[in-house]
C-alpha cells in the first residue's frame, strides 16, 4: 500500500563529470525505483555502504545507475542500527549480489539477500569485526582463522570438482575458480574472488582531499589513469573547478594510450593462449615501444601519478610531440598487419570462434559493462553516450560486435585499438595552450560528487564524500570487473576446461578492481 | 604463412644486452655463463601475487617480451613451486593472502631465493599494514631482496634478479 505521508523523492543535481542527479529514497522507493530503472533499461554501475551513525543518520545504502541521458545515484538512510537492513536488488539487477555481500562483510549491513556467504572477508578479520565502521580501528591486525567456503556442489554420474587457485600457475592475480566437470566438459564454475582484498576503502578515510588520486590509481594498476581521473572528476566537480583545457586533452591521451597498451597486450596473450606464439612476441614488443614512449613523453611507463587534481603533473614536451606521431603511424600499419594474420589464420580462429560465447540477453541480463558487453552486441561506451569533455568534440565511434565469442572480443580490441589512434592524433593535432594545472581548493565537508571514466574495461567510478578539515569522508571505487566476473560463468558453460584460460583472458577481468 | 614469416623476416632480433649493476653492460653470453657457474643450470622463478594492484605483474609480463627476452637469458617462470629457485612475490601481503604466500615459500626445495617486488612487496606501499594488508613481504617470509619502484622497471627487476643470484653465490 502507497501511503500518503511517504517522503517524496527530492531530485538534486549531484557534482559529476556528465550530468548526474540525487535521489534520497525511503525502504519502499529504494526497491520500487530499482524496479522502475530496471523496466526503463537502466544498468547498475555500483552499490556501496556508509556508516553516518555520527551524524546521527544511521547507516546509508547507495546506488548507482546509468540511464541514456543521465547517471542517477539513490540513497536510502536506514535508522535502525542494531541490526540495519536495506531491500536486496540483485532480484533486479543480478550483479549487486556479490557487492550486497562485500557491504555486509565491511559494514554489517544486511540485504535479506539468500546468499550470506562472505565474500571478501575470508577469515582474516573476526565475523564481530566490520571495518568501514567508524568505530572499527582500521589498522588493527587480526590473525587469520580459516573458515570453510561452501561452494554449490553439482552431484550425478561422473562429475567431478576441479579447484583452481588462489595461486595461478603465471604471471596473474589470485582468485579461486572451482569447475564441476564431466570429462574435460564444464558443467558448472563458480568462483571466489576477495583475495587482493586490501582495505582500500578504509585507507581512504586517512588521506586528504588533495592526496586521494594517489591510492585510487592504485585500485587497479592496469587501469590507474581511469580511476586517477575519475577520482580528480569527483573533487573538481564538487570544489567547481574546471580543468584546464589542455590538461583534459592530455589526460584523454594518456587514457587511450592506457587503452591501447591493454589491449595491444591481451591480443598478444589472446595469440598465445591459443598457441600462436608469434602474436605474444609482435604485439608484446608493439606494447614495448609504447610503454617506452610513455616514458619519454609523460616521464614513466605505467602513468599511476599523471593525472592529479587540477590537473596533469608534467607537460608534454614538444619533442615528444613528432615521436608520438610516428609510434601511432608504426603502431597502426603493424595491427593491421598482425590483425590480417590473425584473420587468416586458420588453426587461430578454430580456437576464437565459438569459445566462450556470451550471449546478449545473457549479457543484458545480468547488466555487463564495457568492453564484454560491445562484443555482445551491447551498444554502451560512456566516451560515445555521456561524453565528458574533450570526448565531447572527438565523436568516438562506438565499436560493437555481435557474436559474443573469443573471436568478438578479440575483434573489438582490434577496432578500439584503430579507434583510439585516430583520437590520439586528433588530441595531438589541436592540443590546447597552458596551462596544465589549476589549483583545487579545499572542499567543505559531506558533499559527495562522482567521476566516471570508460576506461579499456568499461565504466570506472568514483563516489567522493568530503571530510571535515580537507579530508576524506567515504570513498567508493569501482571496477566493472564487479558485473562482468559473473559472466565469465556463464560463457565457459559447455565448454572444455582447457579452453578456460583462453575465455578468461578474452575478458582480462581485474581481481584487484574489484576486491578493493 | 608467407605473411607471417615476411614479418618474422622484417623484424629481426631486437634483443638489448642484460643490465649488470654497476658494470659496463656485458653480452648476453657472459651472463648466461655467471648463472651457469652460479646455478649449474637455468634460473627457474616462480611468481606470487601476494595483493598487487596488479601494476607489477605488468612489468614481469614485459620481461617476457623480445627486448628483454628473459628466457633466452635462461630464466624461465614455472608453474609450480616445486621447481622454483626463486621466489618473486608482489604486492603487500593481503591478509587473504597469507596462508596462500607461506604455502608457496614452504613448497619450494631448499636453498630457495626471495625477491619482493615493489613499493608495496618492499615496504607496504600506499596500502601499509591494516586489518586487511600484512604490509611488506618479509613481514611474512623470509626475504633476499627487494626492488623499489610503482611499478619497477622490467630492467630494474631484472638487475635484481642478477644480483640477488651473485650475491646468493658469494654466501655459499
Amino acid at each position: 500500500m502507497l501511503s500518503t505521508d511517504r517522503m517524496e523523492p527530492q531530485s538534486t543535481r549531484l557534482p559529476a563529470n556528465m550530468p548526474s542527479s540525487l535521489l534520497r529514497l525511503d525502504r519502499e522507493q529504494w526497491l520500487e525505483t530499482a524496479q522502475h530503472l530496471r523496466a526503463s533499461g537502466a544498468s547498475l554501475l555500483t552499490l556501496w555502504g556508509s556508516d553516518d551513525r555520527d551524524r546521527d543518520l544511521g547507516f546509508r545504502i547507495a546506488a548507482a545507475y546509468l540511464l541514456p541521458d543521465t547517471v542517477v545515484v539513490v540513497e536510502h538512510l536506514i535508522a535502525e542500527t542494531s541490526a540495519p537492513f536495506y531491500p536486496s536488488i540483485a532480484g533486479l539487477f543480478p550483479a549487486a549480489s556479490r557487492m550486497q555481500r562485500a557491504v555486509h562483510d565491511l559494514l554489517g549491513i544486511s540485504s535479506g539477500e539468500p546468499d550470506t556467504r562472505n565474500w571478501l572477508r575470508h577469515g582474516g578479520w573476526p565475523e564481530t569485526f566490520f571495518p568501514l565502521r567508524r568505530d572499527a580501528d582500521g589498522s588493527k591486525q587480526f590473525p587469520v582463522v580459516s573458515e570453510p567456503y561452501p561452494f554449490v556442489a553439482v552431484e550425478g554420474d561422473g562429475v567431478h570438482e576441479i579447484s583452481v587457485g588462489p595461486v595461478h600457475a603465471g604471471t596473474i592475480e589470485p582468485g579461486n575458480f572451482r569447475f564441476s566437470v564431466v570429462g574435460e566438459k564444464v558443467l558448472r564454475l563458480e568462483e571466489r574472488l576477495g583475495y587482493t582484498h586490501k582495505g582500500v576503502a578504509k585507507l581512504f578515510e586517512n588521506l586528504s582531499q588533495q592526496a586521494g588520486h594517489r591510492l585510487a590509481a592504485r585500485v587497479s594498476g592496469d587501469s590507474a589513469v581511469a580511476f586517477s581521473w575519475a577520482y580528480c572528476a569527483a573533487l573538481e566537480a564538487i570544489t567547481d573547478t574546471p580543468c584546464p583545457p589542455r590538461a583534459l586533452a592530455l589526460r584523454a591521451l594518456v587514457l587511450e594510450h592506457e587503452r591501447l597498451a591493454n589491449h595491444i597486450g591481451d591480443l598478444g596473450a589472446l595469440g598465445n593462449d591459443a598457441g600462436f606464439a608469434f602474436g605474444l612476441t609482435h604485439f608484446s614488443r608493439l606494447k614495448e615501444d609504447l610503454l617506452r614512449a610513455n616514458s619519454v613523453a609523460f616521464g614513466a611507463r605505467y602513468l599511476l601519478d599523471y593525472v592529479i587534481p587540477g590537473g596533469v603533473a608534467v607537460d608534454l614536451a614538444a619533442p615528444a610531440l613528432g615521436l608520438l606521431i610516428e609510434l601511432y603511424d608504426t603502431l597502426e600499419s603493424s595491427v593491421n598487419n598482425l590483425r590480417a594474420i590473425y584473420d587468416n589464420h586458420a588453426g587461430l580462429q578454430d580456437r576464437f570462434r565459438e569459445a566462450g560465447r556470451l550471449e546478449q540477453n545473457t549479457a543484458e541480463t545480468l547488466g555487463a559493462l564495457g568492453l564484454v558487453a560491445r562484443a555482445s552486441g551491447i551498444a554502451c561506451d560512456l566516451r560515445v553516450d555521456h561524453p565528458w569533455s574533450p570526448y565531447n568534440s572527438l565523436a568516438v565511434k562506438m565499436i560493437t560486435q555481435a557474436g559474443g565469442d573469443v573471436a568478438a572480443r578479440v575483434q573489438v580490441r582490434f577496432d578500439e585499438v584503430l579507434e583510439s589512434l585516430r583520437l590520439c592524433r586528433a588530441l595531438l593535432a589541436e592540443l590546447p595552450a597552458q596551462p596544465i594545472h589549476t589549483p583545487v581548493p579545499t572542499a567543505a565537508p559531506h558533499l559527495l560528487g562522482i567521476g566516471l571514466i570508460e576506461a579499456w574495461r568499461g565504466p570506472v567510478m568514483i563516489a567522493l564524500e568530503t571530510g571535515r578539515d580537507g579530508g576524506i569522508r567515504r570513498c567508493h571505487a569501482h571496477d566493472p570487473s564487479w558485473q562482468n566476473w559473473p559472466l565469465i560463468d556463464y560463457a565457459i558453460l559447455g565448454n572444455i576446461v582447457p579452453d578456460f584460460p583462453l575465455i578468461n583472458k578474452s575478458f582480462n577481468l581485474s581481481y584487484s578492481g574489484q576486491d578493493g | 604463412m608467407l605473411n607471417t614469416l615476411s614479418r618474422m623476416l622484417h623484424t629481426g632480433l631486437l634483443t638489448e644486452p642484460l643490465p649488470v649493476p654497476g658494470q659496463a653492460i656485458p653480452p648476453h653470453e657472459a651472463m648466461q655463463k655467471d648463472m651457469l657457474a652460479i646455478l649449474g643450470r637455468a634460473l627457474c622463478i616462480r611468481h606470487v601475487d601476494a595483493g598487487s594492484c596488479n601494476g607489477c605483474e605488468l612489468e614481469i609480463q614485459a620481461l617476457g617480451n623480445p627486448y628483454y627476452n628473459l628466457e633466452g637469458a635462461g630464466i624461465k617462470f614455472v608453474a609450480s613451486p616445486r621447481h622454483a629457485d626463486l621466489l618473486l612475490v608482489t604486492g603487500p601481503v593481503s591478509v587473504n593472502m597469507e596462508e596462500a604466500l607461506k604455502r608457496t615459500y614452504d613448497a619450494m626445495p631448499d636453498p630457495k631465493l626471495v625477491i619482493a617486488l615493489g613499493d608495496c612487496g618492499a615496504c607496504g606501499g600506499v596500502f601499509g599494514k591494516s586489518y586487511a594488508s600484512r604490509g611488506s613481504v618479509a613481514s611474512v617470509i623470509p626475504v633476499n631482496n627487494t626492488v623499489e619502484g610503482c611499478p619497477p622497471s622490467p630492467t630494474a627487476i631484472l638487475g635484481c634478479i642478477l644480483q640477488t643470484i651473485r650475491s646468493s653465490a658469494a654466501e655459499a
